[in-house]
């Protein structure tokens, strides 16, 4: 999905709009002004960074390609975000490998940065590194959120760090929502089985906290099949789940889930 | 009696390029049958290393250079290898991370099921296949029958562990190592994993070592924890101590930092507690205590000489200047 939003891919079918436009219809101008306002940070920051090229030309490069202000203007925007991310001075000409995972993640960052954009689309930015360095980055993307006016699409497999950086959450299952909600509604009134047994599965991170409420059950299917795709799983299923998928459907404001049985189990 | 595993002053040291290191520099620890050990720490902190210094597998560049193994109260650095052979799979037996590299691509799950036993166990393939079925039955799959005339690649992650617990299981070994056995899954498989393991130490009074960098999996599943931190143990003790009562700044650290035990939601200044810097490098450690440069609460004392693991409270094991000595 991310890679659809930066358009590295093309849908089959539906639109994505971006402040009202349809980005599959930009022109290439269109598009690239668009692209300068919506950047990624990936989550591994040993193959997403050039290894021949040093931290501070990585980081000026998107300016170098706008051919956005002169040098010294380009040198001086890179050393303050550095700064900013908390890269030092004397760290600019390193290369990556020189760099812990962490601080490389703080080079991404910064690079995806460097264009001013509205939009960040962080894919995975903590889950390659270690914890002690997870809520280093989990911190320094908050900070910069407050400080820039930052909006995030936030993609994480770990429901713990969902928690602590999202507003709102939406659960996808086989390439589709299954519930979309406040933060606080997802985790006190989960609505779709899914994310029940998701929230159940996640260890408390507390000994004394072990049991679990919900038992966990089966894989994945395979795709492609009739009905819901979490059928196979389910223990609230019913004969309708077999032969229909459910729709996202709207529960108030800010509720969506996508169950037969919604909101009366 | 002895305890299963009794793990005294261990050094394992790998020569490289750069230098020689010392990936396991000094770790004693203890292990009784029916308990499962945690071992946590970051990458790099000798954690993997020290699961193969056991299993005596660790790379060609590497060697034991001190301490001892003992397992049943035989030291496995004094057996040969032929010995060791012996108890590796039918004794010690050991899950890896990546369930798909660890299984051969082009054998069918049975047949790779069955060696193990047919190696350990004297038996004829058709009677060591027909082990396997039962094996696979007791980890969890549903159609055994089916599945061992499978290759690796037709299984998903979950079905690959599982095919892998029970080669590990196929022997009946006495201690399971398990390496990051969930860190390749998703959470809701990672579940049913973790369960499974604990059912089958359960059943079999089997010790259990768990490695992993995931403090919410030890808070699940561990007994007890030993926090490792740059090749050395810096705290060991029961993992309510370590979750309620941890000792060492690092071990602080860690436990304050999960996103877990942070208040929920992103409202504004809800910042998570951090340790500062980075995991320092085996090729040029801090001089005196290897948490030096990083702890909030060190003193000048601290960078002169290297704290020693010292049983701080009964059962509490700390390495940390703090702390004044022993109990006893």
């Amino acid at each position: 999905m991310a890679r659809l939003i930066i358009r590295l891919e093309r849908p089959d079918a539906g639109n994505i709009y971006y402040k009202g436009d349809d980005i599959n219809s930009f022109s290439a101008a269109q598009l690239k002004s668009y692209r300068g306002n919506v950047q990624m940070i990936f989550q591994d920051p040993y193959s997403s960074l050039n290894p021949r090229k040093s931290a501070v030309s990585i980081i000026r490069e998107p300016l170098t390609i706008r051919k956005i202000g002169d040098k010294n203007e380009r040198d001086e925007m890179v050393m303050q975000l550095m700064a900013k991310v908390g890269l030092s001075k004397e760290q600019a000409n390193r290369y990556p490998h020189e760099f812990s995972g962490g601080q490389r993640q703080r080079i991404g960052i910064a690079r995806a940065l460097v264009l001013k954009p509205e939009l960040i689309i962080a894919d995975e930015p903590v889950s390659a590194l270690d914890v002690s360095i997870q809520a280093q980055i989990l911190n320094l993307l908050k900070e910069l959120k407050h400080d820039f006016g930052l909006t995030y699409l936030f993609i994480s497999h770990d429901l713990n760090v969902i928690r602590n950086m999202s507003d709102r959450i939406a659960v996808m299952y086989l390439g589709k929502i299954v519930e979309l909600a406040a933060n606080r509604d997802i985790y006190s009134t989960p609505m779709h089985p899914y994310t029940r047994m998701l929230l159940s599965a996640v260890p408390s991170g507390d000994p004394k906290n072990k049991n679990r409420t919900l038992s966990i059950k089966g894989e994945a299917r395979n795709e492609g099949e009739k009905g819901c795709n979490f059928q196979n799983r389910c223990s609230y299923k019913i004969d309708i789940c077999a032969q229909e998928e459910p729709p996202l459907k709207r529960y108030d404001q800010q509720r969506f889930c996508a169950c037969h049985r919604g909101g009366s189990i | 009696m002895p305890r299963l595993l009794e793990i005294k002053d261990l050094r394992t040291v790998f020569d490289t390029a750069k230098g020689r290191i010392s990936a396991v520099d000094g770790v004693t620890l203890g292990l009784n049958s029916g308990d499962t050990l945690g071992i946590v720490g970051e990458s790099g902190c000798g954690k993997t290393m020290l699961a193969l210094s056991i299993m005596r597998l660790i790379p060609a560049n590497g060697k034991i250079v001190n301490g001892e193994i003992l397992f049943s109260g035989q030291d496995l650095l004094k057996i040969s290898s032929e010995e060791m052979r012996k108890k590796r799979g039918s004794e010690i037996a050991m899950v890896f991370q990546e369930p798909m590299t660890s299984l051969n691509p082009v054998l069918r799950v049975g047949e790779q099921i069955a060696e193990s036993i047919r190696l350990h166990q004297k038996l004829h393939t058709k009677e060591a296949l027909a082990l396997s079925i039962d094996q696979l039955r007791e980890v969890g799959i549903d159609d055994p029958e089916k599945l061992i005339r499978d290759y690796p690649h037709q299984l998903s992650g979950g079905m690959r562990q599982r095919v892998m617990i029970a080669m590990a299981m196929s022997c009946h070994p006495q201690l399971l190592l398990a390496d990051e056995p969930t860190t390749a899954l998703d959470v809701t498989i990672q579940a049913q994993i973790l369960d499974l393991i604990s059912t089958l130490k359960e059943k079999n009074n089997m010790a259990v070592i768990l490695i992993t960098h995931d403090l919410g999996i030890i808070a699940q599943a561990a007994k007890h924890v030993a926090v490792m931190y740059a090749g050395k143990i810096v705290e060991n003790s029961t993992v309510e101590n370590i979750f309620d009562h941890p000792l060492h700044p690092y071990t602080r650290g860690l436990i304050e930092s999960m996103p877990a035990r942070c208040a929920a939601s992103s409202d504004k200044g809800n910042y998570l507690k951090t340790i500062p810097g980075n995991v320092p490098s085996l090729y040029n450690l801090p001089a005196g205590c290897r948490f030096f440069d990083r702890c909030t609460s060190a003193q000048k004392e601290c960078n002169k000489e290297e704290p020693v693991l010292k049983e701080i409270e009964e059962g509490h094991f700390v390495s940390c200047w703090k702390y004044p000595g022993n109990i006893n």
